[in-house]
């Protein structure tokens, strides 16, 4: 059926051929003006003068703005209106924009956006953690903190207590194409913006507040992103609302794109944070008491911190049924880039947290940790209600649990334990060189914890000669949703996959929509389209029975023929029957998550419809001598529910994990003591290469499907493969563990210098 | 200047205003060939692979976005839209990537497909090093690992086998395209204060990234002479713009380990645009080639006008970003002995491919009867400019080939240098690995397994 098979990517053919347009790539129309931005390069201070002479002198440049130029709201944030466009008395991280140069191209804006002579008194910059929690600046008045049982208690009453804390860099998303934007000023006032978001909608609310009209005098349009991965979600506001006001003042073109550098040093990354941990737990490592302690350095706006800390806290069970448990989070405001939504949006960090305290328990019961981990699961799926319900620490309960099978089968295919026999074997006789392997699970919640951006509209139309275009609130940056939703509309309707095609995603197509965020694209734009198509095989039926004296509810149709007793049409003798019959061939689509609701205050609720569920098992070798590694093996099972698209979703899995084994090994974000990002290049800042992928990569879908009614009971797959990452981590850590007594207490990235700085310590004599 | 090349089959001239208008400028801006991406702008990423055909006939991947038009005189170059064959079918390459799901985003892919055909015509099969230089966010590379593999077992096709006739050259006062050492000699003893290009993988960032006006300009590579690697019996005299890809493979039967070390400099687009006169004139503290090659006893030769000098590699560099080379002297040779069966080479780096070394430590040391008869010791990363552990090689030269005599080498390690902190690594971990490094060197002529990529699941 094709909603489940691995067709390639709708844009396959266009990708390889470079006919793929992106949005530096669109024809633009003639007198087209380019722009940048010029920045800030203090952190933290009093903007004493700007003078911008020069670069309103520099040949070529046509208009200069700053925030005392802007007619209309002055901000470009997604949450809570603190994130200025232009910098406005104030400062707040080194590379703030301050003001935008309009020129006849864009090496001609750069340039002269050099020439600026600002002066900035500066002042005390708060760069890190505890600088900022000495200054108690923080978002929210308080910590937030989401309890079950009662940890403080409890902790005394096992047999065994540790406390630890690990420290988590941050990562930049590294999106191949860089933050671009293009506005045209349209009649009316009104404006065409494309733009390289996953947020269409967010992009035409700013662009509507910047130039204070209604949100139907801007249409915004995203046919394609050369990746996101959260990166995408808010930070291109900035860029799609200077072209607006560009095009606006001006009344051409307009069209900005970052050059790598200012994307690395004006957009936000993923939170780094510190976790605090203190646990108890019995002689086989089950836990019974636990306290974390989250510190989230959030950057100088709020941007999406809130809710990214949120979900670390919701992952900080990840599997394991805690008994008592206490997680305390603090969202630490900073002068640097804002942090922002990437890839498993907190739940990464809340994750490793949880898995290094298994790791750390495992280590000093001298236990196998994949059997910890089983210890502490929770209770796996039945068919029966559970006699004891499993609650998360934000009391949702847990009815879909799978990984105890999931993680049966993974040991067994990867032939986990005899490797692991012989990674000590080898480890014996090798003095320099020490291999590791790790196993780690995932659980990961879906659903946005914002209960109401869990809805998605879609378009379906039908043309005469049978061909169907659909539109859905959904982006494509990569992932194939746009395959994916093609499947879905061939499938609902049974028309063949040649004859349907998606369109762009088009804020005049499909209004109010959610970013493609929180993995959800397929799961709320498959079931809006799917309706949509209901609706409309709804009216074929009717007409089919009326033209034809059929029964109804005896009509199939199936890739692209329909049929019923005593009746066989083709898709398009159909289509073009109910035109005749003056049949409406276009229908909306809407689609709610049902049963969810969440409390984030109270840290209370459902926030999740269903959980997806993973697997990993990594093997790596380490060099002693140097703290060099790599990657050697890893083995992936999988939860994707019932695919939508195997394909596309192993692609999803490998390219997850090789990016969450970067974050957590390689890619390392450095600022110097005046808070300057002084990695941002790939020349300094370095994603995996192709050679640094296992060299035995298997994955494989966990054969089941979704409890909850999703689109075709599949799973969304978008972010919980990311967290497999964490086995390579926790591989390292095995590794470095084989090098001495002590609890190797590896932090992240794990580069060359911290395995060898975590080998010093595990072949220290005391802790 | 006017200048003419192939594009994607067809002969184009062009007439660059400036001498530093890069190809990827020229192709997107110019000739609406939008398909080739710019991802960085320095170089890293492969996003604006082009493959490249000089009169050699061999194909090779380059980026774009630093390659300046003046370089390309002569050349075939062809763009992801020129993959195709004149009747719209795929190459092999895009139809495996197809196949295989190697392109999600899509944004890296035409600087991957370009990459891949490159090699495929070459028969290559090494794929990942032949695709080191192009970095992937979506994928994580085992599927268009898979998609080369594939189109591997299908043959190249005809309409990639192109050898671009020579044309011929206009130089104009800023933009000098000499034909021979002769002529650059001439050209900059009058011109000194002129810009050099050879590769232009330096240079390509002070335009790109510090949008510098370069002046006047030479593209060195067009002199013959200066390409030509020269067998004279006990030593290879290696002419200033002879590329790193080729510089390997003359190094390789030399020592695989130094054939490693340069295997890893930048990237294979990288590799066929820089050269080893550019690499070592620039004098970069962490310059990958010149630890290996003042390890190996390189000389190099200077050049003003028709007068010749020629010193020690190490003695060239003598402070940070400052060399030995006089207004209107250029590298023109290097002098490399051909003995080299006990050097080896090290590189750390956050990276194992394409990255810039945190250290690179060099390695050769004698010995006769169990004696460390002679040792040549080199660093980058270690000082401000690549250098010998002078006090290293005296603690070990006349002790015994001993684990210990190493471990005591050490101490004089530590006095040879006094490392920085920086965003690729710390000072303490740069003294202790480099100082590792004398231990690995030791067992590694025992043949022990000290590397990491010599481990295999």
């Amino acid at each position: 059926m094709s909603a489940a098979a691995s067709l390639p990517h709708d844009a396959a053919r266009q990708h390889v051929s470079g006919s793929a347009r992106y949005v530096d790539d669109i024809p633009t129309p003639q007198g087209t003006l380019h722009l940048a931005f010029g920045l800030s390069s203090c952190a933290a201070g009093q903007i004493k003068s700007v003078d911008l002479d020069a670069v309103r002198a520099y040949p070529g440049v046509h208009l200069v703005l700053e925030a005392k130029d802007l007619p209309h709201a002055n901000d470009v944030s997604p949450s809570a209106h603190d994130e200025p466009l232009f910098a406005d008395g104030r400062v707040h991280y080194a590379g703030q924009p301050i003001f935008l140069v309009v020129a006849d191209s864009h090496h001609l804006a750069r340039r002269a956006a050099r020439l600026a002579k600002i002066e900035i008194t500066a002042e005390l910059a708060i760069l890190t953690i505890d600088q900022a929690l000495a200054a108690e600046s923080r978002f929210e008045d308080g910590p937030r903190i989401y309890t079950k049982g009662n940890a403080a208690n409890a902790m005394p009453d096992a047999a065994h207590r540790l406390q630890g804390q690990i420290n988590l860099g941050g990562q930049e998303h590294f999106y191949l194409e860089g933050q671009a934007a293009l506005a045209l000023a349209g009649d009316h006032g009104d404006m065409v913006i494309h733009s390289s978001t996953q947020h269409p909608t967010e992009i035409q609310h700013k662009v509507a507040e910047a130039l204070n009209i209604a949100q139907h005098a801007v249409r915004v349009e995203v046919r394609r992103m050369g990746g996101g991965f959260g990166g995408k979600e808010s930070q291109g506001n900035a860029l799609a609302v200077a072209c607006a006001l560009a095009a606006s003042f001006t009344g051409r073109p307009c069209k900005m794109r970052y050059d790598r550098d200012d994307d690395f040093i004006i957009t936000g990354k993923r939170h780094d944070c510190r976790i605090d941990y203190h646990v108890s737990f019995d002689d086989n490592g089950r836990v019974q008491a636990l306290e974390f302690t989250h510190y989230f350095r959030c950057g100088w706006a709020l941007d999406l911190s809130l809710p990214v800390a949120d979900r670390a806290m919701l992952h900080a069970d990840n599997a394991y049924d805690l008994p008592h448990v206490t997680i305390t989070s603090h969202r630490l405001k900073t002068n640097t880039q804002s942090a922002t939504a990437f890839r498993g949006f907190g739940g990464p960090q809340g994750m490793v947290g949880i898995e290094r305290v298994m790791d750390h328990i495992a280590h000093s019961l001298a236990c196998d940790p994949a059997d910890v981990r089983r210890r502490n699961y929770y209770p796996e799926m039945t068919c029966e209600p559970a006699a004891h319900p499993s609650i998360t620490p934000y009391q949702m309960e847990v009815t879909d649990f799978i990984l105890g099978d999931m993680t049966d089968s993974l040991l067994q295919r990867c032939d986990y334990h005899a490797r692991k026999a012989e990674v000590a074997r080898w480890n014996g006789q090798n003095t320099l060189l020490k291999r590791g392997i790790a196993f780690s699970p995932v659980k990961f919640g879906i659903s946005f914890t914002l209960t109401h951006l869990n809805q998605a509209g879609a378009l379906v139309q039908i043309y005469t000669d049978g061909s169907v275009l659909i539109n859905h609130g959904g982006t494509e940056m990569g992932q194939g949703l746009f395959q994916k939703l093609t499947q879905v509309a061939a499938r609902s309707l049974g028309a063949q996959q040649a004859v349907i095609r998606a369109s762009a995603t088009d804020t005049s197509k499909v209004p109010n929509t959610s970013a493609t965020a929180a993995s959800s694209g397929a799961d709320l734009n498959g079931m809006a389209v799917q309706a949509a198509c209901e609706t409309l095989i709804g009216r074929l039926k009717d007409h089919l029975a009326e033209q034809y004296g059929v029964n109804a509810t005896e009509i199939s149709f199936a890739e692209g023929q329909v049929t019923a007793p005593g009746l066989s049409l083709t898709w398009q003798e159909m289509i073009a029957s109910a035109y005749q019959a003056r049949i409406s061939l276009s229908a909306t689509g809407f689609y709610k998550t049902p049963n969810i609701a969440w409390d984030r205050i109270k840290g209370a609720g459902r926030p999740f419809l269903y959980f997806a569920y993973g697997a990993a098992v990594t093997e790596v070798v380490i060099d002693t001598l140097t703290g060099e590694n790599r990657i050697l093996r890893c083995d992936i099972l999988h939860d994707c529910g019932a695919s939508l698209n195997p394909a596309l979703d192993i692609g999803q899995i490998e390219g997850g994990f090789v990016q969450g084994a970067g974050w957590l090994t390689m890619e390392e974000l450095v600022w110097d003591a005046a808070g300057h990002l002084k990695t941002h290049a790939p020349s300094t800042y370095k994603i995996p290469a192709c050679s640094d992928r296992p060299e035995v990569f298997n994955v494989d879908l966990w054969p089941g499907q979704n409890s909850q009614k999703t689109v075709y009971r599949s799973k969304a797959v978008g972010e919980p493969p990311f967290m497999h990452g964490i086995s390579a981590f926790l591989a390292l850590s095995n590794a470095v563990a084989a090098c001495g007594p002590q609890y190797p207490d590896l932090q992240a990235p794990a580069t060359s210098e911290e395995v060898f700085n975590a080998i010093a310590r595990a072949r220290a004599s005391t802790p | 200047m006017n200048m003419s090349f192939l594009l994607n089959g067809t002969l184009v001239s062009v007439a660059p205003k400036i001498g530093s208008e890069t190809l990827l400028d020229y192709l997107r801006l110019e000739a609406n060939l939008c398909g080739t991406k710019e991802g960085c702008n320095e170089g890293d990423c492969g996003a604006c692979t082009v493959i490249v055909t000089q009169q050699d006939g061999v194909p090779r991947p380059m980026n774009a976005c630093i390659l300046f038009l003046p370089q390309l005189q002569g050349c075939s170059v062809r763009t992801v839209e020129g993959l195709a064959g004149p009747d719209g079918a795929l190459h092999p390459v895009q139809e495996a990537m197809i196949t295989h799901h190697g392109a999600q985003c899509g944004f890296c892919t035409p600087g991957f497909v370009t990459t891949m055909a490159a090699t495929h015509a070459t028969g290559e099969t090494d794929f990942d090093a032949a695709l080191a230089g192009n970095l992937c966010r979506c994928t994580g590379y085992a599927p268009i690992i898979r998609a080369a593999q594939a189109a591997a077992q299908v043959p190249a096709p005809a309409w990639m086998n192109e050898r671009p006739e020579p044309q011929a050259l206009q130089s104009c006062d800023d933009i000098f395209c000499p034909q021979s050492s002769d002529e650059l000699a001439q050209w900059y003893a009058r011109n000194p204060d002129a810009t050099l290009i050879a590769g232009g993988t330096d240079v390509g960032l002070w335009v790109t990234k510090n949008m510098q006006d370069l002046g006047p300009v030479a593209f060195v590579s067009h002199a013959k002479d200066l390409r030509q690697i020269r067998d004279e019996t006990d030593s290879l005299r290696i002419g200033a713009a002879v590329t790193i890809t080729n510089l390997m493979q003359a190094i390789r039967p030399l020592s695989a380990s130094a054939h490693q070390l340069f295997s890893r400099y930048g990237s294979p687009q990288v590799r066929n645009a820089a050269t080893i006169g550019g690499n070592i004139a620039n004098g970069s503290p962490i310059g990958d080639g010149s630890p290996a090659l003042i390890a190996m006893g390189a000389r190099l030769v200077l050049r003003h006008a028709d007068a010749r000098r020629s010193l020690d590699l190490e003695d060239f560099f003598l402070a940070y970003q400052q060399q030995d080379r006089r207004p209107g002297e250029f590298v023109e040779s290097i002098e490399l002995p051909k003995a080299q069966d006990r050097l080896r080479c090290y590189k750390l780096s956050k990276r194992f491919d394409q990255d810039i070394s945190a250290l690179c430590g060099c390695f050769k040391l004698e010995q006769e009867a169990g004696v460390i008869t002679q040792a040549r010791i080199a660093f980058g990363g270690m000082a401000a400019t690549p250098a010998r552990a002078v006090k290293t090689e005296a603690a070990l030269c006349g002790q015994p080939w001993s684990l210990e005599t190493f471990e005591q080498a050490k101490a004089a390690l530590a006095e040879d240098f006094t490392p920085l902190s920086d965003m690729r690594a710390s000072a303490g971990y740069r003294r202790q690995a480099a100082s590792n490094m004398l231990i690995r060197y030791f067992y590694d002529l025992q043949e022990s397994t000290v590397n990491i990529r010599e481990v295999h699941p």
